[in-house]
């Protein structure tokens, strides 16, 4: 196994830089958590449908696929490929196939935790 | 304590809270938040690259390897009750990653759980994850649409 130190370092400095943008924004307007991933999951989508996030995961790789934006990258890509290669019924279609993977993983991991575990006291 | 001498409203309030509270607050929470996120894209870098070059995975499904590995591991951090205290420390370094996706579905589903198994459980998962999945989802769908139109 290779192991490329420099691709580390990138996805590092990029994932931090992203999720540190995320803390400002929440620290200066007060928005909630939910409402910081709902707008980055839109600007991945939207920096996605302009072609201009593919160069930042073939920058930074993890460092740009792991946060919420590279989650809505993945939905444009998977929307995108979906139509060039069937037509218009691809919009429907493309964005939950490309992302199954990781909503899939939670729902299940999610409900084995949530049986299996105790409910743990909030804030203390 | 004598109440009758402090009358404000929230927005004074928030301003006095604003001026009170040092200003090393942001740079300490930018910091915090920079680094947790970027050890947890180290983690997400390492699962890909292991995915693609001893599982023989394409790109693709690399990433997907990772945001399913970083999936189980906040489940069970979750579980465990201390993805709340990295959470607490990090803020956006623990939920701008897949891991805050994550945390916010099994979190719920746990702390809802004794409301039953589908209406507590079931639905309690997708609380803040349905409009994660709904506004991304939809925009996709848009775009989609668009690019159709445009392409055909």
């Amino acid at each position: 196994m290779t192991f490329d130190l420099w691709m580390y370092v990138k996805a590092f400095a990029v994932g931090g830089a992203l999720c540190a943008v995320g803390e400002a924004l929440c620290l200066k307007t007060g928005w909630t958590p939910a409402r910081i991933l709902v707008g980055y999951i839109l600007t991945g989508v939207a920096l996605s449908a302009f072609g201009l996030y593919t160069p930042l995961v073939d920058f930074a790789g993890a460092g740009a696929s792991v946060p919420l934006t590279g989650f809505g990258h993945s939905l444009c890509q998977g929307v995108i490929h979906a139509v060039q290669e069937r037509g218009w019924i691809g919009a429907f279609c493309g964005g939950l196939t490309a992302t199954a993977g990781g909503i899939a993983a939670a729902i299940f991991f999610g409900t084995i935790v949530a049986v299996f575990c105790k409910p743990h006291m909030k804030g203390k | 304590m004598n109440r009758k001498h402090i009358r404000t409203d929230p927005a004074a309030y928030e301003q006095m809270t604003r001026q009170a509270s040092p200003p090393s607050r942001m740079v300490q929470g930018v910091f915090r938040a920079f680094w947790v996120g970027g050890v947890v894209c180290i983690i997400g870098q390492l699962a890909a690259e292991t995915g693609v070059q001893l599982m023989k995975m394409t790109p693709a499904d690399g990433y997907c390897f990772a945001a399913i590995i970083l999936v189980l591991l906040t489940a069970i951090l979750t579980g465990a009750g201390v993805f709340d205290r990295i959470g607490q420390y990090a803020g956006a370094g623990a939920f701008v990653p897949i891991t805050g996706f994550a945390n916010a579905m099994v979190s719920p589903a746990l702390e809802f759980r004794r409301e039953g198994m589908v209406l507590g459980l079931g639905a309690k998962l997708f609380t803040i994850a349905g409009p994660v999945l709904v506004y991304g989802i939809g925009a996709s769908v848009l775009v989609g649409l668009v690019y159709a139109i445009i392409f055909s």
